[in-house]
């Protein structure tokens, strides 16, 4: 059983996001270490960029801080064998945009993502249409296919029968980032999903505090926390002892519906 | 998940935006098709082109300044006469009759010198729509009375502060409220850039230069060009232009870009003149020559001018630089503001800096050619908007 398969035996999970190097290198890290071994199942690690045009002002804003603190693809595959290192044993997602990747060198991005010991990537440019080239050279990992609530029902269908370790379902029509409350259609656009899928369905945008963690996740397989936890995190004087506080309430949050 | 027309040319374009937006471009595709097989829909085009917004331009004969250089003959196509001040127009109140048509109520634009977003906001005006212009707060600064054009022409203009603050970070900040609000906004993008089927709209819209040059040169010039030039940021009125004359093959097509303060300092926007800092990428939805950095990270650009200053180029230009059909060069801003200069005193006419590039291109050329050939150069917007700039950069010469 990988790393992914196993992290879904009890659902729904945690699903935070991090960028590395924000606020600097050394702390990202600590953090990823520290969410990962305080409750976290699964971890989106950020790959920054200095156009992220599917975020929102808080990520925005990590991404940057990270890019002039020095991060690179190269510094951040390094991360994650450090990651490994530590005894980080839940699955890593890669998730950046599809620029960095490139200019890395596709193949050898991978390969060295490989070797890191990440589990799968996230691409939040890279819809279907032009994945093509980035399956080819992926093999056994998966590309995490994304929906939206614009994606019409023939869509879906399409892309959720191609998909491979879970859907990454966008809960609103926006960029990244905590809303006051959750969409009321969700419950509607969840079921829509599983209709065309057995996949695990991953909801991410807008989930915020540990109420709505619980809300989303009496739906969905596995809640997707960014903006939030990337706020609390950055914006604490001790971002290790927030990761910690962090992860513990969405994990005692969600435990009660564990099964 | 086939499309109605081609995504790529060649190996660029294609659709890289997250899934949100995905159903938009697709119904934007087939808004666009079935409008361009619907006679009434190009008829009303055709008519606001004709009644709205001056069409055609005029084709002017550079007397002064051919005689100056001593060379080839000098043709001008006016799109600084349009409605609006530049070509941008062409393209805003096509892409404002499609939202009508997709029964939108609201569109987004960016805008970098200012042209696209005082377009959309008059397209808006005429027809109808909400209208919110993303513009870099750099830019703001340095194109103040478009601002002022597109508020008394009812749009809210928002200004960019993320990032290098111009025209790369209000497209970021452009999509980022289109992917918000797509179910009722329209993204009206103003280059041949973004995620297909933008670069072939666009360009399709932009086509009426190109055609209309076409007709002209054999009209007054009794044959066609050996040489069109045209600046290239984005590139929607080099693919106008280039677009009426790609199938003659004797005629030399030029794209120039902004050398800035020339290649070797950095500071430029030239993405196919710099092999450091170009390389083919991926930015707002389209893959093309893209100034970047080793990391993959999008380069800061310079330019004299806001309208050429940005780090990709529209992907069919990048497709005819490979297979030869163009060729593109630069021009720096001290040679676009002698251009700029040159064109007032010999011709009457003050270009915009945008277009004051290729006029540098062709103070470089016409003095080597023959004097019984021509070059046609697009004079893709006036200068009106860029006097404070020419003034702080000129001083005390002027």
């Amino acid at each position: 059983m990988n790393r992914i398969e196993n992290a879904f035996k009890n659902k729904p999970i945690f699903m935070p996001y991090f960028p590395l190097g924000y606020p600097n290198l050394d702390t990202s890290i600590d953090v990823i270490e520290t969410l990962a071994k305080n409750g976290a199942d699964l971890i989106e690690v950020g790959i920054s960029f200095s156009d992220p045009l599917a975020d929102g002002p808080v990520i925005q804003k990590a991404t940057q801080i990270a890019l002039e603190q020095g991060i690179t693809v190269k510094k951040s595959l390094a991360a994650i064998a450090e990651l490994r290192n530590r005894g980080v044993t839940i699955p890593l997602i890669l998730m950046g945009y599809f620029n960095p990747m490139l200019a890395y060198g596709l193949e050898k991005f991978i390969q060295d993502a490989k070797e890191a010991g990440a589990d799968g990537f996230i691409v939040p440019d890279l819809p279907p249409e032009e994945a093509g080239e980035f399956q080819s050279l992926v093999g056994d990992l998966p590309l995490i296919q994304m929906l939206a609530p614009t994606s019409p029902n023939e869509r879906m269908e399409s892309i959720a029968r191609n998909a491979k370790g879970f859907i990454y379902l966008v809960s609103v029509t926006g960029v990244t980032g905590a809303r006051t409350s959750i969409s009321d259609g969700l419950g509607d656009l969840i079921a829509r999903v599983r209709e065309h899928t057995s996949a695990k369905v991953c909801v991410g945008f807008g989930i915020g505090t540990p109420e709505q963690a619980k809300q989303v996740g009496l739906l969905a397989d596995g809640v997707i926390v960014g903006s939030a936890c990337v706020k609390t995190i950055g914006s604490s004087e001790k971002p290790v002892e927030a990761a910690k506080q962090f992860a513990a309430e969405f994990r005692s949050a969600l435990q009660e519906l564990k099964k | 998940m086939s499309t109605l027309l081609p995504p790529k040319f060649g190996p660029y374009g294609g659709r890289f935006v997250p899934e949100t937006l995905m159903p938009a471009l697709i119904e934007l595709e087939q808004a666009f098709v079935d409008a361009q097989k619907d006679k009434v829909f190009r008829n009303e085009f055709e008519g606001l082109l004709a009644s709205f917004v001056g069409r055609p331009t005029p084709l002017t004969y550079a007397k002064r300044l051919s005689e100056k250089l001593g060379g080839a003959q000098i043709y001008l196509k006016r799109e600084d006469l349009a409605h609006t001040g530049a070509h941008k127009i062409n393209n805003a109140l096509g892409q404002a009759l499609l939202v009508k048509r997709m029964g939108k109520k609201r569109v987004v634009a960016e805008t970098g010198a200012g042209q696209h977003g005082v377009a959309s906001a008059t397209a808006a005006a005429l027809l109808g729509l909400e209208c919110v212009v993303y513009m870099g707060s750099v830019d703001i600064a340095r194109q103040e009375p478009n601002v002022f054009r597109m508020k008394l022409l009812g749009a809210e203009v928002r200004p960019v502060e993320s990032g290098t603050k111009t025209l790369k970070d209000a497209i970021n900040e452009a999509i980022r409220d289109w992917v918000t609000n797509v179910r009722d906004t329209h993204y009206l993008l103003g280059s041949a850039l973004g995620p297909h089927p933008y670069p072939t709209i666009v360009r399709e819209f932009q086509s009426v230069i190109g055609i209309e040059a076409r007709e002209q040169m054999l009209r007054d010039a009794g044959r066609l060009p050996d040489t069109v030039i045209a600046c290239v940021g984005g590139g929607s009125n080099a693919i106008g232009v280039f677009s009426g004359f790609v199938d003659d093959e004797q005629v030399e097509l030029i794209g120039v870009e902004a050398g800035g303060s020339g290649i070797a300092s950095g500071k430029h926007a030239a993405r196919f003149g710099d092999a450091s800092k170009a390389r083919v990428g991926v930015i707002h939805g389209t893959r093309t020559y893209v100034l970047q950095d080793e990391d993959g990270q999008i380069a800061e650009t310079h330019s004299v001018s806001a309208g050429l200053d940005y780090a990709a180029v529209g992907p069919e230009h990048a497709m005819m630089r490979d297979n030869e059909r163009a060729f593109y060069t630069s021009a720096t801003d001290v040679e676009a503001l002698d251009a700029f200069q040159t064109l007032c005193h010999t011709e009457g006419i003050i270009p915009a800096l945008e277009s004051s590039h290729a006029v540098a291109e062709v103070i470089k050329r016409a003095p080597t050619m023959k004097k019984d050939q021509v070059i046609l150069v697009n004079l893709s917007g006036r200068g009106d908007k860029d006097l404070n700039t020419v003034i702080k950069e000129l001083g005390t010469n002027l």
